[in-house]
């Protein structure tokens, strides 16, 4: 009677329980969403940034013209007059996903807008990363580990800056993408079915789709599976879970155009085939190690190792010599700048440029992930008892993720999801151990003390046995070999056991620190809800300010763009300097030059070349490129400090990379840059001055820079190649016409070709590098 | 010699034929009054001809005559009668329509106004006619620098065109300020301020004709519409929801060569005189959730005003618009369902509806509106005061099933004029606002049963 009761009241436990989680974490999915709207809310519902234009740009392109126009795509806008080829190099998990979206929603009669639907993905997609990362950590370390994770990454800060609605960027699918790989991976190596290892191909294929951070994984695998190996925790699941991931994984991946053979030729990959070759090995000798007696595989082993040895020198000299025979020794320079944080700096300006490729600070960390920082090693004790292949697991992913976040800020990214595991089995685990000292307590009061030990174990047994049943109904298709049902059962009972032995806390304690987490807790929510509210959701197209007569709002950039869309010719070239390349192609509709995907240094260099020479070899040079405005952003006027000047010595540096006759000294005066009174005649007389302040002084009579805090150095000057044709309201956004060359009179030209014919051409040479 | 002479001869008579078969409708007008307004890009044409009917049978129709170029370019003719005495004076409007003619002399175009009731020998009647033309006046020179002011040509004729004798007219054409570069002279030609005043001239022919050309200023805003689109969509769950897309150009003067923003900013009265940066659009009463955005998101720079009579959306371009410059933009709003939507039978309802363009002193070159009726609405018909090109076409709305019927309208060459009310009528059923719910709970229904079905359900083969 009893034992049905209580067979009775388990079934009710944990239906109830089943219930409650997936309450949760719908819940958690409503919060991870609703979290991110923020930028809509203050601002208004449009696409953010720099990049988020270009993948808005090829949705838009695909959307209209279907997925094989798009895998075809030359792009004529970008580039010129080089041109881009973009179905084969961008990574087209996000276009196509957001696209398909798009075409379902339209195909049940939702007609929303494409600009829409990529102003939502992030959000949407970051409730799924949330829910991945449930599954995760409850592979690691049980449902309730995973719900307190999935609860923090659904607000953890560095997620947000990349996930707010309208950041239509790579990395709001590819976080989720990762999480999901990894979960399907843990999940392979704790079932070891085939069937999670295929979708675990099928989860990689996905991320190397969307993200080139896709080679995080394929380096992370491989060595979680060699500490298996080399700790002797070699399983036949290990090995279905890796096996099928490098081989399917890789032909998939290598379907990918932009990863293509690079998916075999590059070192990136060389760690997952060393690994699968050493698998192989392993699983090898273990088979060997069945049917041999001990004595006879000893003597198998001796002639193996001999053999195996020479073998092995064969197969990494060949490598060695494959890797050292390429020039970058088959690294890419944003892989080798992981690895050797000062190799950006010194050889790549364009790579050390960009703010995101630089190491962060240490506020940075506590913006980015906040309490979690100091929850981390908490988990990471947690994940040690016991140490399983999963949270071993964890470890190493915690572990290597902290070291590229330390390289480059945009990787916090990837530390996020580690950091809110490990938080989120630290907090789970400390729960239980409060709650659990507290429970104790409190019935030691009601009942004998000999009683409630044994109801305490009652409890624990309960929880693992509904915590185990859960497992069964949740994977019910999949067979679960015995051996592992049995270490479920065995493990986590006895160490309950142990655990309630030694982890009962004094009833204060346990009241006063489940009281100190919450607060934690509650701290890590205020401040996600600030740095979402406030930190991450401008959109940076338009800026607002609040003086003490109300809002101001700065809507120059997309001012300027409409303008060039509207006014000027469809077939007009503009060249900026890179940043604002994306955005010219996706709002206003023009070809420009450069972009923001900055493949080919050499014509960056030269826009950055024309902008740091004078006036007329700069004319030169934009001519030469067919170039008919060009637009700079300054901020002096308003006090916008992220405008070109500010900028301007990395043209400068990146020009001069190039076309060794701009010298970085020749801009500087005593190695300070300034644009007041006391700077260079060189820097006075670039263009980039000269279009950033051209009758700058006649709006306050003395022409005082409000960014750099100085009145600048020339006032009075006029253009004779440029001409003004656009400046918006705040003056964030000039834009400068080239002037037709002026008719030559005959006489003149003549006389001046018969005196220095010679020396003309030479110095023409000199002055323009791209003749 | 003689030759010439005779064919000079041939002509003459062939003329006065001509002239004599145009006019043999034997009216003839006593009086033609006529003030050109120029103030604005829209030239408005008021005229008062009194008619007097000389032959015996009686005249049921009058032609107003206009030379190509100007029909071309005609917006709107409207015409009135006065009726009664001095105190108790009334106009009664009167229809007016676009008839051809078979000689109509140099591709002479005619409207023709029927008259109330016939006009018997010897009676006079007078007729008030607005015309209205837009686009008819030629920047001149035709690109002008931000400090230029904007010059303009209007060309007509000194004379009013008229397939009928007039025995006295004169004509008064009123610039926008007193700077009037030069204008034609026709004795007896005067200007006084901004007035130019023509004749009076005595006893010109049928189809006299004089070119006259006024070069005068004029900075206003020429803010043209070069493509509106309205749509009107209908939800009987209370609300009209109304977007707009517009295409705006300045069609004034091309600006030319540089804009100074220091000079634009530093100078407001003398730089870019004819240049506009805001414009203003009246939307109904109770206007809500109003929306003003472009291709590239929200333009920030509107204000909204409301009263109990109308709102008024000022709203600025991303820019200001200079002459030959170009914007597009949208407009969004939704107004209160019962203002606009009326029972006029069981099952049968009507929406009533502005037409024309909401901004202010515009000209819409091609204006179309979409009336998206309800899902299931039947029998559509569309009453207009003017003609406007009709079509139906279908829409795919949020979760429709079998389209929207939308009722299209086209028409070309808006003024503010045609600012006036049309209905929709049409037929519904209130059964079917319960479609699209019902839809929604039974799809919830259906997943809700499927999972509990799903979890009932035990598809493996051995038991365990």
């Amino acid at each position: 009677m009893a034992a049905q009761e209580t067979s009775q009241s388990a079934i009710f436990r944990h239906a109830f329980g089943n219930v409650l989680s997936f309450t949760v974490l719908l819940l958690i999915g409503v919060m991870a969403f609703s979290i991110r709207l923020f930028s809509v809310i203050k601002y208004e519902s449009v696409i953010h940034e720099f990049d988020p234009y270009f993948n808005y740009r090829v949705t838009q392109f695909l959307t209209k013209s279907g997925v094989y126009d798009f895998w075809n795509w030359f792009d004529d806008r970008t580039w010129y007059p080089l041109g881009r080829v973009i179905g084969g190099t961008v990574y087209p998990g996000l276009t196509l996903t957001a696209g398909t979206l798009w075409r379902i929603l339209n195909s049940i009669n939702i007609p929303l807008s494409v600009e829409t639907v990529c102003v939502f993905t992030a959000p949407v997609f970051s409730a799924f990363a949330s829910w991945a990362t449930y599954l995760l950590t409850k592979e690691i370390k049980g449902a309730g580990a995973g719900l307190t994770a999935a609860a923090l990454l659904a607000m953890v800060p560095s997620y947000i800056s990349r996930s707010v609605a309208g950041s239509y960027d790579n990395e709001a699918v590819a976080i989720f993408a990762l999480i999901f790989t990894f979960y399907l991976y843990i999940k392979t190596l704790n079932t070891g079915s085939l069937f999670y290892a295929t979708l675990n191909a099928i989860a990689y294929f996905y991320m190397v789709c969307s993200w080139g951070g896709y080679t995080f994984i394929i380096n992370l695998i491989p060595m979680h599976v060699l500490l298996c190996i080399v700790t002797g925790r070699y399983s036949p699941r290990l090995y279905i879970a890796y096996a099928p991931l490098v081989v399917l994984g890789t032909l998939l991946a290598a379907l990918v155009p932009v990863v293509g053979f690079n998916a075999v030729m590059t070192s990136e990959h060389f760690a997952s085939f060393l690994v699968f070759i050493i698998i192989h090995v392993v699983a090898l000798v273990y088979y060997i190690k069945g049917i041999l007696t001990p004595q006879m595989f000893k003597v198998a082993v001796t002639l193996v190792v001999s053999v195996g040895m020479v073998l092995c020198f064969a197969v990494l000299a060949v490598l060695i010599a494959l890797v050292a025979s390429s020039p970058t020794k088959g690294w890419s320079g944003r892989s080798l700048s992981l690895l050797d944080p000062t190799y950006a700096s010194k050889y790549i300006p364009i790579i050390a440029s960009v703010s995101e490729h630089q190491p962060p600070t240490w506020p940075s960390y506590f913006m980015d992930i906040n309490v979690l920082a100091f929850l981390v090693p908490a988990g990471i004790i947690a994940c040690f008892l016991p140490l399983s292949d999963a949270s071993s697991f964890a470890v190493l992913y915690i572990v290597t993720s902290v070291y590229f976040s330390g390289v480059m800020v945009r990787l916090m990214l990837v530390l996020a999801p580690a950091a809110c595991i490990m938080s989120g089995i630290a907090l789970s685990e400390a729960f239980d151990v409060f709650t659990r000292s507290i429970k104790f307590h409190l019935v030691g009061t009601t009942q004998n003390p000999q009683e409630n030990a044994g109801d305490a174990t009652k409890v624990t047994q309960n929880d693992v046995k509904s915590e185990k049943s859960e497992d069964t109904v949740k994977e019910r298709s999949s067979r679960k070999s015995k051996k592992k049902d049995k270490e479920n059962i065995e493990k986590p009972s006895l160490v309950s056991r142990v655990e309630k032995r030694l982890l009962v806390l004094p009833l204060e304690t346990s009241v006063m620190a489940v009281f100190l987490v919450v607060l934690l807790g509650a701290f890590y929510v205020v401040h996600c809800v600030w740095a979402a509210a406030e930190a991450y959701s401008a959109p940076s197209i338009v800026l607002t300010s609040r003086s003490h007569d109300g809002l101001h709002v700065f809507d120059d950039f997309r001012e300027a763009y409409a303008w060039l869309s509207h006014n000027t010719e469809v077939d007009d070239k503009v060249a900026s300097w890179w940043d604002y390349g994306y955005q010219t192609t996706a709002m206003a509709n023009r070809t420009v030059i450069v972009d923001n995907n900055t493949w080919n240094n050499t014509h960056i260099a030269t826009v950055g070349t024309a902008l740091s020479s004078p006036e007329k070899a700069a004319w030169d040079i934009f001519n030469s490129l067919d170039v008919k405005y060009v637009l700079v952003v300054f901020g002096g006027l308003v006090g916008y400090p992220s405008d070109d000047i500010n900028k301007f010595l990395w043209m400068v540096r990146i020009g001069g990379g190039v076309f060794p006759h701009i010298k970085e000294p020749d801009y500087l005066r005593d190695g300070q840059y300034r644009i007041d009174s006391q700077a260079t005649p060189t820097m006075l007389n670039c263009l980039m001055y000269k279009l950033s302040y051209y009758r700058f002084v006649e709006t306050d009579g003395r022409g005082y820079d409000k960014v750099r805090n100085t009145e600048i150095g020339k006032k009075h000057f006029k253009l004779n190649h440029f001409e003004e044709v656009f400046t918006t309201h705040h003056w964030m956004v000039r834009i400068y016409k080239l002037k037709s060359p002026r008719n030559r009179i005959r006489g003149k030209t003549k006389r001046s070709k018969s005196q220095k014919s010679g020396t003309s051409k030479r110095s023409t040479r000199k002055k323009n590098p791209w003749q | 010699m003689a030759a010439a002479i005779f064919s000079l001869f041939i002509f003459l008579v062939a003329l006065l034929i001509g002239t004599s078969s145009a006019s043999s409708s034997g009216l003839q007008i006593l009086q033609a009054e006529r003030q050109i307004e120029l103030t604005s890009h829209i030239v408005r044409v008021y005229l008062t001809l009194k008619i007097e009917n000389t032959e015996d049978a009686p005249a049921t129709e009058v032609l107003l005559a206009f030379p190509p170029t100007q029909f071309d370019h005609l917006a709107l003719v409207k015409a009135a009668v006065t009726v009664g005495k001095k105190r108790k004076k009334s106009y009664a409007p009167l229809e007016a329509k676009p008839t051809e003619q078979r000689d109509a002399p140099n591709g002479t175009k005619y409207y023709s106004v029927s008259l109330l009731k016939p006009l018997a020998k010897g009676e006079t009647t007078t007729l008030e006619i607005l015309y209205i033309l837009t686009q008819s006046l030629e920047p001149f020179p035709k690109e002008i620098a931000q400090s230029d002011p904007q010059l303009v040509y209007y060309r007509d004729s000194a004379i009013v065109l008229s397939p009928y004798h007039i025995a006295h007219q004169a004509t008064v054409v009123k610039t926008p300020s007193n700077n009037v570069e030069s204008f034609t002279q026709v004795d007896p030609a005067q200007r006084s301020g901004s007035e130019l005043r023509y004749g009076p001239y005595e006893g010109h022919g049928p189809y006299s004709y004089s070119p006259i050309i006024v070069h005068f200023e004029n900075n206003h805003p020429f803010a043209v519409v070069e493509e509106l689109e309205r749509e009107i969509e209908i939800s009987h769950w209370g609300s009209v929801q109304v977007t707009e897309r517009y295409k705006l150009a300045h069609t004034g003067a091309k600006h030319k060569g540089a804009f100074s923003r220091v000079e634009y900013q530093s100078r407001p009265g003398g730089s870019g005189v004819s240049s506009f940066k805001h414009l203003l659009a009246v939307l109904p009463p109770r206007v809500h959730s109003v929306y003003y955005r472009d291709e590239i998101g929200n333009i920030s720079t509107s204000r909204l005003r409301t009263n109990s009579k109308k709102s008024e959306l000022l709203i600025e371009p991303r820019y200001p618009l200079f002459g030959g410059w170009k914007a597009t933009f949208l407009i969004g709003y939704g107004v209160p369902l019962k203002d606009f939507l009326f029972e006029s039978a069981p099952g049968a309802r009507y929406l009533n509806y502005t037409f024309g363009c909401p901004i202010a002193d515009t000209v819409v070159d091609k204006l179309t509106i979409k009336v998206v009726l309800p899902e299931g609405s039947k029998d559509p018909s569309v009453e207009v005061p003017f003609t406007v090109k009709q079509s139906l076409e279908k829409k795919y709305s949020y979760l429709d099933v079998i389209g929207r019927t939308v009722v299209v309208l086209e028409k070309r060459n808006v003024v503010p004029e045609h600012h006036v009310p049309f209905q929709v009528h049409y037929k519904f059923n209130p059964l079917f606002m319960l479609a699209e719910p019902l839809m929604l709970a039974s799809t919830f229904f259906l997943l809700f049963a499927a999972s509990v079905a799903y979890l009932h359900i035990d598809l493996s083969i051995r038991k365990k």
